[in-house]
């Protein structure tokens, strides 16, 4: 057993798990946070994405044990209350789901390909950053066109603080 | 996952000292081969001595002549280093096309090279660019250290630390994807050494892992550009066959990603 503690959205969390408990399996079997999902389990699929210390890895291909101390956001740690993130909105308005599977991974990689290109994505940049994130209904053309409506909401949102 | 022990080291010589504690253990970097590899069963260790966090392994250095990137360093930190994006601009390209953003967050060159997986980048850089990969015990030639598939020079226990790249007069990468797994279907390191030496590295095509590229470097030799690669033929011996592709086809393959490397090289 490995002794662990992180914050995840926010609120530390410590306890004792198996050394070889991923980080996924944390979240959703100790935290019960089911919003990040399993999909293919080989790090190819990208449901299984949230953010360490901001950066977007697959929670699937991590220990938890590599994570202690780190800083976790999750989907369910993206929203303010009842209001919902840009890209999450995004998502919704332009209707960049249809089973919602993939949908939690989808949306925390765009959101850190927006903090990391800024108001400079265009179509090309979204589709080819999206490579590590496979959806099986939309045909990603929605998906795109979330992601690229987020980013203009971002960066205003960004310009209004 | 399958059971393990996982443990974090807090220095080089600590993580030396736990590996020789296990009795089937491995170093974990970035996990991105070695924890899907654990799934598969393809590898049962039985500790996992975690290197990322090791300060010492981390970071880019710049010398007079030569860069020097630490083997905990993540492929997203070498692609989006500006000074490397100016000194070695193929080196920060091919790094940019490991895996896919998420990998790239985590995968390091030191996980990548101790593994050396036939179809990996990092590999055909070390060996085109003359580089030296150093370790806890020595400095290892990039000639002496590729030993075929998924082998290297490294002694049991021994860590990578750093790999110490030459700048090259010029230098280019091009690889033709796998669509679905990204790594090299075929990929071709071109450079030119500032004494006007040229050397080219494949990945992704022979069955003994990255190798030279004689006929190409002859050519390129004589006359820079990619037109001097029109009339050069490939063997394919010994070259891989799969599903994916015949060894003709990654023969022919080598010669058209070091056409497209050369005219991006810079």
């Amino acid at each position: 057993m490995t002794a662990i503690s992180l914050t995840v959205n926010g609120k530390v969390v410590s306890g004792n798990v198996e050394d070889r408990t991923l980080l996924v399996h944390f979240l959703r079997d100790h935290l019960n946070l089911t919003g990040t999902h399993v999909g293919c389990d080989t790090s190819q699929c990208g449901a299984c994405v949230v953010h360490v210390d901001g950066r977007a890895v697959k929670s699937c291909t991590t220990l938890v044990g590599q994570v202690d101390g780190a800083s976790v956001t999750t989907i369910e740690g993206l929203s303010q209350g009842d209001q919902l993130h840009p890209m999450q909105a995004a998502f919704r308005d332009n209707h960049g789901l249809q089973c919602g599977y993939c949908t939690p991974g989808m949306i925390m990689s765009a959101v850190d390909i927006v903090q990391r290109h800024g108001g400079k994505l265009d179509e090309a940049t979204v589709r080819h950053e999206l490579e590590g994130n496979i959806c099986r209904c939309t045909g990603y053309h929605n998906i795109v066109k979330s992601v690229l409506d987020a980013a203009g909401r971002m960066s205003t949102a960004q310009a209004a603080e | 996952m399958y059971e393990t022990h996982y443990h974090r080291a807090s220095s080089v010589d600590d993580a030396a000292a736990q590996f020789a504690n296990g009795s089937e253990a491995k170093y974990l970097s970035g996990g991105q081969t070695l924890l899907p590899v654990m799934k598969q069963r393809l590898a049962a260790p039985s500790d996992v001595i975690d290197l990322a966090k090791i300060p010492a392994l981390i970071g880019i250095d710049f010398g007079g002549d030569s860069v020097t990137i630490r083997a905990a360093t993540p492929h997203y930190d070498v692609a989006s280093n500006e000074a490397l994006q100016k000194a070695l601009p193929a080196l920060a390209a091919l790094a940019g096309m490991i895996g896919d953003p998420a990998v790239r967050y985590r995968g390091t060159i030191g996980g990548s090279l101790a593994n050396n997986d036939p179809a990996a980048d990092y590999p055909a850089a070390v060996l085109a660019l003359d580089a030296t990969v150093k370790t806890n015990k020595r400095s290892i030639t990039a000639a002496d250290f590729f030993k075929g598939l998924f082998s290297t020079a490294l002694e049991d226990g021994e860590i990578i630390t750093a790999v110490t790249f030459p700048i090259p007069a010029k230098a280019g990468y091009a690889k033709f994807r796998h669509p679905a797994s990204r790594f090299a279907l075929t990929g071709v390191f071109v450079a030119q050494t500032k004494s006007g030496e040229v050397r080219v590295a494949a990945t992704g095509a022979s069955q003994n892992g990255v190798m030279r590229v004689p006929a190409i470097e002859q050519a390129l030799k004589a006359n820079w550009s990619a037109q001097a690669l029109d009339g050069v033929s490939i063997s394919a011996d010994g070259l891989m066959a799969d599903l994916h592709g015949a060894a003709d086809y990654r023969a022919n393959l080598i010669k058209v990603m070091a056409q497209r490397a050369v005219k991006d090289a810079a």
